[in-house]
């Protein structure tokens, strides 16, 4: 097999891991410290890529468009714990899909009602527009690299936070034990609601990353938010170090399935067999990995430690 | 605005119908919703400009147009054609985008004895074996435009050809076409996941396998997301891609350069120089204030032919029989052009091949580059034995 074609795929995999972790480390704090099941966590995913793509399109500024994008989704993100989600904490984890999956629909109508249906128009900055020679060979896209760069960085920032300052205690102990938090004098409504903001502001950063790459349209969201379930369940539920590690696997075995799975069973059947094999296995990958860990530590790789 | 004055009007019209002697109703399936409601937009648009221009009639009878939205859904489909069907009590039924939903619709619809008009959808059982004496399309077979880019590049002697589709019916179906006039070296034949969003795996890939051309069909935005991960990877600049479907005036607001260059196939385009078609076109464009793409092209026209077979037996709505041979006829101004039917009731048309080029208005649009077939029949329609 090619070096260099394993070199790109492996950077692929992790670019996609990156990408996933975004979007899971907002999940993963939601779930493991409110026990809120947010099915429209990818509605800010979707904010923060439409807003960043506006207005990048009426400024042309890729650090407004930044600002823009990271500011809509937060500040989405604590509207909406402060109306509706504060009810939903006490609720069963039925309740929350129903109302959160209500909040999905809701914000992809809304987006075609400002925005309209056509899908958006949103293009990589002109510093990253183009391709660099990581090893004489094997160009790959600037604004990929950019993006695990960033993606590692915050990875870096979220662990710093957690482990090293005031509110990372407390969100660590939020997730380990509610009650004796909000006994010990820390104010849980503020602790959650900024968390909700911190978590929206992650999944906005991933989404208008997104946009250049991918479509900016009504229900961008819920492509990703399904792998980051999978990768929450994965990592174990409330982790950053967990959704981190199971972000990168996902990514990486996903796209090695992908891009690897059908030339390797074409080595051992016969052609048309593997054209059939080939892509149906690869889409089933992710979840088979899922279902090995469940099945091996049936609370994830890296459970937080609770009661 | 516009739709509580459409509203008005329909209530005027339905209110005006107590007294006329007979409305001629034509139920209009497409998809208003979801991120394919863009196609729906285009296709209602369109069938509401062929309405206007006829002075709100049909054949002289006055018309409404009842729109019903699939979801993109099959099953969604067919309960929207029941209910046109046994409430609304339409004469006609058109539009539908996809094969799937069109299939699903097919038995209800054609055994009440309406006519079918497809103003997309094309799967090759409606052509062959399922062909019906009440069922017409105002597109294509859906092998036809592929074929048309097999042709296309068997021509011009280009080999080395990287294939790629999603993995579903129509994904192998559109291989299948480009593979029945395409002679040259296939390199690979790649199936991605339905919807897939991330293109840059198989993007390496292709880098890697050195082909000299690259031919998918990814519509909607698995389009957009393909040509914009194409183009970034730098790829663009060495290996063209020719694609079908996957790069209209849907989506090519939101890929914009990364498709500049590329190659297209289709039966019908802006540009193509005939007068209906000027006329239909600057109307459009009048109106809505952006290009139409061939979806809207063919709901003008099965507005157009309805109008033409309602016509034909003057008014009188029971004649089945008599619009069926009147529509067989094709005798209305067709945006393509003048065109016959084949016995399966599918267009025998032109195929063309377009480049995506920047308009002098500064939006990407396709061109009209050659003709690839004249008067072509698809595969199917010697399968095809109408019982009549």
């Amino acid at each position: 097999m090619d070096p260099l074609l394993v070199l790109a795929q492996a950077l692929n995999g992790i670019q996609f891991g990156v990408m996933l972790f975004l979007m899971a480390a907002g999940l993963t704090l939601v779930f493991g410290i409110m026990n809120l099941i947010n099915l429209a966590h990818g509605s800010f995913y979707m904010v923060g890529a439409y807003a960043a793509a506006a207005t990048f399109q009426a400024t042309s500024s890729f650090l407004l468009a930044l600002l823009a994008g990271i500011g809509a989704g937060a500040a989405v993100g604590i509207l909406v714990e402060i109306v509706v989600f504060r009810r939903l904490y006490p609720r069963d984890h039925l309740d929350q899909v129903l109302a959160t999956f209500g909040l999905i629909l809701f914000f992809n109508e809304i987006v075609r009602m400002i925005w309209g249906p056509t899908a958006l128009y949103a293009t990589v900055p002109h510093f990253l527009a183009g391709q660099v020679e990581i090893l004489p060979g094997a160009p790959y896209p600037a604004y990929r690299l950019a993006i695990i760069a960033v993606g590692l960085g915050v990875a870096a920032l979220l662990y710093a936070l957690v482990s090293k300052t005031r509110i990372g205690m407390m969100i660590r102990a939020g997730a380990s034990d509610r009650v004796m938090v909000s006994a010990l004098g820390v104010n849980v409504k503020v602790l959650y609601t900024l968390v909700f903001g911190l978590g929206a502001g992650l999944a906005a950063l991933a989404g208008l990353m997104a946009g250049p790459i991918f479509t900016v349209e009504s229900g961008m969201g819920e492509n990703v938010l399904i792998l980051a379930f999978v990768v929450i369940v994965i990592g174990g539920i409330g982790s950053i170090r967990g959704a981190f590690v199971a972000s990168l696997l996902v990514g990486f075995v996903d796209t090695m399935g992908r891009a690897f799975l059908r030339p390797l069973l074409a080595t051992v059947m016969a052609n048309t067999a593997a054209d059939n094999a080939g892509p149906a296995l690869a889409s089933m990958l992710i979840y088979l990995l899922m279902a090995a860990v469940l099945f091996f530590r049936p609370r994830g790789l890296f459970p937080p430690r609770t009661r | 605005m516009k739709r509580i004055l459409t509203t008005v009007f329909a209530l005027c019209l339905m209110a005006g119908s107590a007294t006329a002697a007979e409305t001629a109703k034509i139920g209009f399936i497409t998809t208003l919703s979801g991120p394919a409601g863009i196609i729906g937009k285009h296709m209602k648009d369109a069938a509401n400009l062929a309405l206007q221009e006829l002075h709100g009639k049909i054949g002289g009878l006055n018309a409404q147009i009842v729109y019903g939205d699939d979801q993109f859904k099959p099953d969604v489909g067919r309960q929207v054609a029941e209910e046109m069907l046994k409430r609304d009590k339409v004469n006609f039924i058109t539009g539908v985008i996809w094969s799937n939903v069109l299939l699903a619709i097919r038995q209800p619809v054609l055994s009440s004895g309406t006519i079918l008009i497809s103003a997309n959808a094309g799967p090759h059982e409606l052509a062959g074996s399922l062909c019906a004496p009440n069922f017409f399309s105002t597109s294509w077979q859906n092998d036809e435009t592929p074929e048309a880019m097999g042709q296309y590049m068997t021509e011009h002697k280009i080999t080395d050809v990287y294939v790629m589709a999603p993995n579903y019916a129509a994904g192998k179906d559109m291989v299948t076409g480009f593979k029945r006039y395409f002679k040259g070296k296939i390199v690979a034949e790649v199936y991605t996941n339905v919807g897939q969003s991330d293109y840059q795996a198989e993007i390496s890939n292709i880098r890697a396998a050195k082909p000299k051309a690259v031919f998918v069909f990814l519509p909607g935005g698995m389009g957009i997301q393909f040509m914009k991960q194409y183009a970034q990877s730098g790829l663009r600049g060495q290996i063209p891609v020719y694609s079908v479907f996957s790069a209209d005036e849907t989506t090519l607001p939101a890929i914009g350069d990364a498709a500049a260059g590329n190659s297209e196939a289709g039966f019908w385009n802006y540009d193509l120089d005939n007068p209906a078609n000027k006329k239909f076109v600057s109307e459009f464009r009048k109106a809505y204030g952006y290009i139409p793409s061939y979806y809207a092209a063919q709901s003008y026209d099965a507005i157009k032919l309805i109008d033409s077979a309602v016509r034909a037996v003057h008014g009188n709505l029971k004649n089945t029989k008599g619009m069926i041979a009147a529509m067989d006829k094709a005798n209305f101004a067709s945006v393509r052009g003048p065109f016959k039917y084949n016995t399966n009731h599918f267009p025998i048309e032109n195929f063309y091949l377009f480049k995506i080029v920047k308009t002098a208005d500064g939006v990407y649009a396709r061109k009209t580059e050659a003709v690839v077939f004249h008067d072509h029949k698809d595969a199917y329609y010697n399968e095809c034995h109408m019982t009549n």
